[in-house]
């Protein structure tokens, strides 16, 4: 079946960078899409020029099978990283206003059932808190009820409560079989959102696929974690291990956890400080660059 | 061309524009304080004395000279004290000389002058001459409302723009169906409402308390006011199409009112000054919009009168809102 996205080849060259650097994916119809990488991997660019906000420099980007144009903008929903609204304006006032743009819109009633905006529709929207604007910023990318829903960092800047408010709001979007797209550089974001991740790093996707997928592929087990001052020097020489420095501990990615104990305890290192745990997508990200995502 | 966008965008526009306390009350305030300070310093020594120029001596005893609350002005140039007559800046002339006096036919303060000196016997010649009195208060009226058109168009449109420009709503708006045509024709036609409806609120409201000449049709000075303030909205458009800079704009701005503002006469004539002043001030909207409003206000003017200054307002808005329209990006 022909996904309902495709990018081939993407490239965008500002003077003297390259900030995307010839990606390619699809995205199925009703899956959710993450793009994750750190600042300035690219993400932002990419998924403005999959909007249709900035031109490409070169590649093409396909919605169903045929070329984005002006018309794609009455399909997409758009949530971007920082945007006013118009100042002076209620909430239910900016939803009309957006409502008035689109030739079909989805009952506002629905939406502000959905996005919870009932307790503070006629607030002015400057005086909303941040989980409320992102609610209805929300809001006003569904009010075309689109096909493709893009998401640029939707939960930055939210406290943890309001940004697990914001992610089961995009479980509900996404039992409606919507397709969504989000960048983020929250790893427990796109565990929790993604049905597929694309990793990016210096405008390049290094690796893509489902979050398990990802992690089955490259880490055998377990991390064990242990600190810094307890491992010698020349543990890696004399047991081959894979290790890394991670501020005051040393991380050993094991693929088999009994006999990686086994050894640090013939080393007659001490475990009392000892943790052990599932590897995540952040320890995927430094395996797959060698530096720390949000560096 | 969406109507139903256009009027979404418009309607919201004039939403904020309302909403904004600080912003609506300055815009009312500032023009009414302007001329009320102004009416008040030249009522101040403007007092209802009685003025009566008089050149030379009396041959005898003159009863009218002794009346007290008239102040008599020696003058020496009839030909400059005849049209301070007409201009009601001398109430009465007097020339001894030859026996003469003037007064103005529409002064009442003339009349009055006039039953006194035959009062107290004096037997004169009468002369008399026409014209209305212009207080500065009345020149200074249109310009005052022009300056403050011309601020709010300039502002009003650029800097708003710039500032959506600046923190995201032009960008969100961008994702939208909604075309930068219909965007731009929503902010001028916001824009132009709310002067013409603040502008006739001022007037209307200085009138109250200076009661300034209108001589001219008030539909006249109505497409006089419209097609100056498009002028000027268009050229903020201009300021608007690409700057993302809000500080940036506002120091282009500035730039480009406060000389308006100097070289347009909206305080002074430009009469006096050297001709290049004078054909600079040409290339202006603001000189055209309150040479024509004084025009229709003071000497009443009528639309043939005052064509060329339409023309050249028209013509200007053309320019301007092609040039801001054509260069407009969202980001």
């Amino acid at each position: 079946m022909q996904p309902l996205l495709e990018v081939r080849e993407l490239v965008k060259q500002y003077r003297g960078v390259r900030a995307v650097d010839g990606i390619s994916f699809s995205i199925e119809r009703g899956s959710c899409v993450g793009l994750l990488g750190p600042n300035g991997a690219g993400k932002t660019t990419t998924v403005e020029m999959l909007e249709g906000i900035i031109p490409a420099t070169s590649g093409e980007i396909l919605f169903r099978g045929k070329k984005i144009d002006h018309e794609f903008c009455q399909s997409a929903g758009i949530m971007f990283q920082n945007t006013a609204l118009q100042d002076y304006i209620t909430v239910a006032e900016t939803l009309s206003l957006f409502g008035s743009f689109y030739q079909r819109t989805r009952p506002l009633d629905e939406l502000i059932e959905i996005c919870a905006l009932r307790d503070f529709l006629s607030r002015d929207v400057q005086k909303l808190s941040g989980g409320q604007r992102q609610r209805l910023l929300l809001a006003v990318a569904l009010i075309n009820d689109p096909e493709i829903l893009f998401l640029d960092e939707p939960t930055t800047g939210l406290d943890p409560q309001a940004r697990r408010n914001f992610w089961q709001l995009i479980h509900t979007i996404k039992s409606e079989q919507k397709t969504v797209a989000l960048t983020t550089h929250y790893m427990d974001e796109a565990y929790q959102l993604c049905d597929r991740i694309a990793i990016m790093d210096r405008g390049r996707i290094i690796a893509q696929g489902s979050p398990q997928q990802l992690l089955k592929a490259h880490f055998e087990n377990a991390v064990i974690s242990l600190p810094v001052e307890q491992i010698p020097a020349t543990l890696r020489e004399q047991t081959g291990f894979n290790l890394h420095r991670r501020n005051t501990q040393v991380e050993i990615h094991s693929a088999d956890l009994n006999a990686s104990i086994r050894t640090l305890l013939e080393q007659g290192i001490s475990l009392d400080q000892m943790q052990v745990r599932s590897p995540t997508l952040e320890d995927l990200f430094i395996e797959l660059t060698g530096h720390e995502l949000r560096a | 061309m969406n109507l139903r966008r256009f009027t979404a965008t418009l309607a919201a526009r004039n939403r904020e524009f309302l909403r904004d306390r600080m912003a609506l009350s300055w815009n009312i305030l500032l023009p009414v304080l302007i001329v009320m300070g102004f009416a008040f310093a030249f009522t101040s020594d403007n007092q209802d004395l009685f003025k009566v120029g008089v050149k030379g001596e009396p041959a005898g005893a003159l009863a009218f000279l002794a009346v007290e609350h008239i102040s008599f002005i020696p003058i020496d140039d009839l030909a400059d004290a005849i049209p301070k007559v007409e201009r009601h800046q001398l109430d009465m002339l007097l020339d001894l000389e030859r026996q003469r006096y003037w007064i103005n036919r529409t002064s009442a303060n003339g009349y009055i002058l006039e039953r006194l000196l035959t009062a107290t016997g004096g037997s004169l010649s009468k002369q008399t001459v026409s014209g209305k009195e212009i207080r500065y208060v009345d020149w200074l009226i249109p310009g005052v409302l022009g300056m403050n058109v011309m601020f709010s168009s300039l502002f009003g449109v650029g800097y708003v723009i710039v500032r959506y420009r600046k923190n995201g709503v032009l960008k969100r708006l961008k994702a939208t169906p909604l075309t930068p045509f219909e965007f731009l024709s929503a902010q001028v036609v916001s824009r132009l409402w709310l002067i013409v409806m603040v502008t006739s609120l001022v007037y209307a409201g200085t009138n109250l308390f200076v009661g300034f000449r209108m001589h001219g049709s008030y539909l006249t000075l109505l497409l006089v006011l419209t097609l100056g303030t498009l002028s000027m909205i268009s050229l903020g458009l201009i300021i608007a199409a690409r700057m993302a800079n809000e500080e940036a704009a506002n120091g282009l701005l500035n730039m480009l009112s406060w000389p308006m503002m100097l070289l347009s006469g909206v305080w002074f004539s430009l009469e006096g000054s050297p001709a290049v002043v004078q054909q600079l001030a040409q290339l202006l909207p603001l000189t055209h919009l309150t040479t024509a409003a004084r025009a229709v206000m003071i000497d009443g003017a009528g639309l043939w009168e005052i064509r060329w200054h339409l023309a050249v307002l028209a013509v200007m808005t053309g320019i301007f809102m092609a040039l801001g329209a054509r260069s407009f990006r969202w980001e």
